[in-house]
């Protein structure tokens, strides 16, 4: 197995345990503005995955997150299924060249365009998006203008991804089960950024395992943290 | 001739919608799908797929759908799938009803079943 290939099956097994960890939380969040599956679906669709990976003969990084996305897109009954798994396997090519800085930007870049594809949801909508779009825009512009090693990108995207997940908190949800809600969704924090920013935490851990860090990695993410023209006004 | 695929979040529902358009339907093949596969609510992409397959009498399939999820899973599935299938942007209940009297016309193709299970929208009840 490939250094890389076993940094990828780690990041299954580490985004597995947390979500476990977290079951509950998650369904808590989800019982107030949604179908109170959100927990349950994550920890038993991950938790299939990461057994899924470590039954690959030859698992390199386009492998596992193809077999992961896969076994999702099976074992979860609900949005989750076809948004993180079909992501997932629709991205996994841009990893065929292996794991680099500019590998990881077009991987995430690409699943991002697939969950916006498939959900149909923007910024504000108070959705995984909110948490997503300013993570994948911070890590790729940290890497690409800013130049920085892709470790620390991915701190950034880490506090990038946590301030959006407290933007969903005071907004009125307009896509997926808690639009049903209206103005009743204000005030409570949307299932799908958490478990976003979960693991998303989940691969700046492992990354740190499996590379040098550059001294102290930076945990702030400077606004503006989404490209321009995302937001528009209704 | 076309066949159906009903999808909801509930394995009860998809198959009381189901037996309601097999009212209408002659030998429309209808196939109900729903549920998370583990006895709870949800739909799941690899389900619906094999739905799809199993409604699919070579002149393609037409798919009702509920909410969201079921949607995107409806997409992924047919995204899977060899089989010619479209998703009808319909109630699914009233959509069912209207594409499987279409189903039966000896005319019927995808694209006319689709249109009557979608000029189901426009339906007042009042």
């Amino acid at each position: 197995m490939s250094h890389e290939g076993e940094a990828a099956v780690d990041a299954v097994a580490a985004v597995a345990d947390r979500l476990e960890t977290e079951r509950s939380h998650l369904t808590d969040l989800d019982s107030a503005i949604g179908d109170a599956d959100h927990g349950g679906n994550m920890a038993r669709g991950w938790a299939a995955a990461a057994e899924a990976v470590t039954e690959l003969d030859d698992p390199e990084p386009v492998a596992v997150v193809k077999t992961a996305g896969k076994t999702l897109l099976s074992e979860v009954g609900g949005a989750s299924g076809p948004l993180y798994g079909g992501s997932l396997v629709f991205a996994s090519p841009e990893l065929e060249d292996g794991l680099t800085a500019e590998t990881a930007v077009a991987f995430a870049e690409t699943y991002l365009e697939k969950v916006q594809d498939r959900g149909d949801a923007r910024i504000g909508d108070k959705t995984m998006v909110d948490a997503l779009v300013p993570a994948v825009h911070t890590f790729k512009k940290s890497v690409e203008v800013d130049d920085m090693e892709p470790v620390a990108a991915l701190a950034k995207a880490v506090a990038a991804a946590e301030r959006g997940v407290e933007f969903t908190v005071p907004i009125r949800a307009s896509k997926g089960r808690a639009s049903y809600l209206g103005w009743r969704s204000v005030g409570h924090q949307d299932p799908g950024a958490t478990s976003t920013l979960f693991i998303v935490e989940e691969l700046l851990d492992v990354a740190t395992a499996y590379v040098e860090v550059p001294g102290e990695l930076p945990d702030d993410a400077e606004s503006p943290t989404i490209p321009d023209g995302e937001v528009t006004e209704d | 001739m076309v066949g159906l695929v009903v999808v909801s979040h509930s394995q009860t529902a998809a198959d009381g919608i189901a037996e309601v358009a097999g009212e209408m339907a002659g030998e429309t093949r209808i196939e109900p799908v729903g549920g998370d596969g583990q006895g709870g609510f949800g739909t799941v992409a690899d389900d619906i797929e094999i739905a799809i397959e199993d409604a699919d009498a070579g002149d393609g399939v037409v798919v009702l759908v509920d909410l969201g999820s079921a949607v995107m899973n409806a997409e992924v599935a047919i995204e899977m799938s060899d089989a010619e299938a479209v998703i009808a942007d319909a109630p699914v209940l009233e959509g069912a009803v209207n594409a499987a009297v279409a189903a039966t016309s000896g005319k019927a193709t995808v694209e006319s079943v689709h249109a009557q299970a979608e000029a189901a929208r426009g339906v007042e009840k009042l």
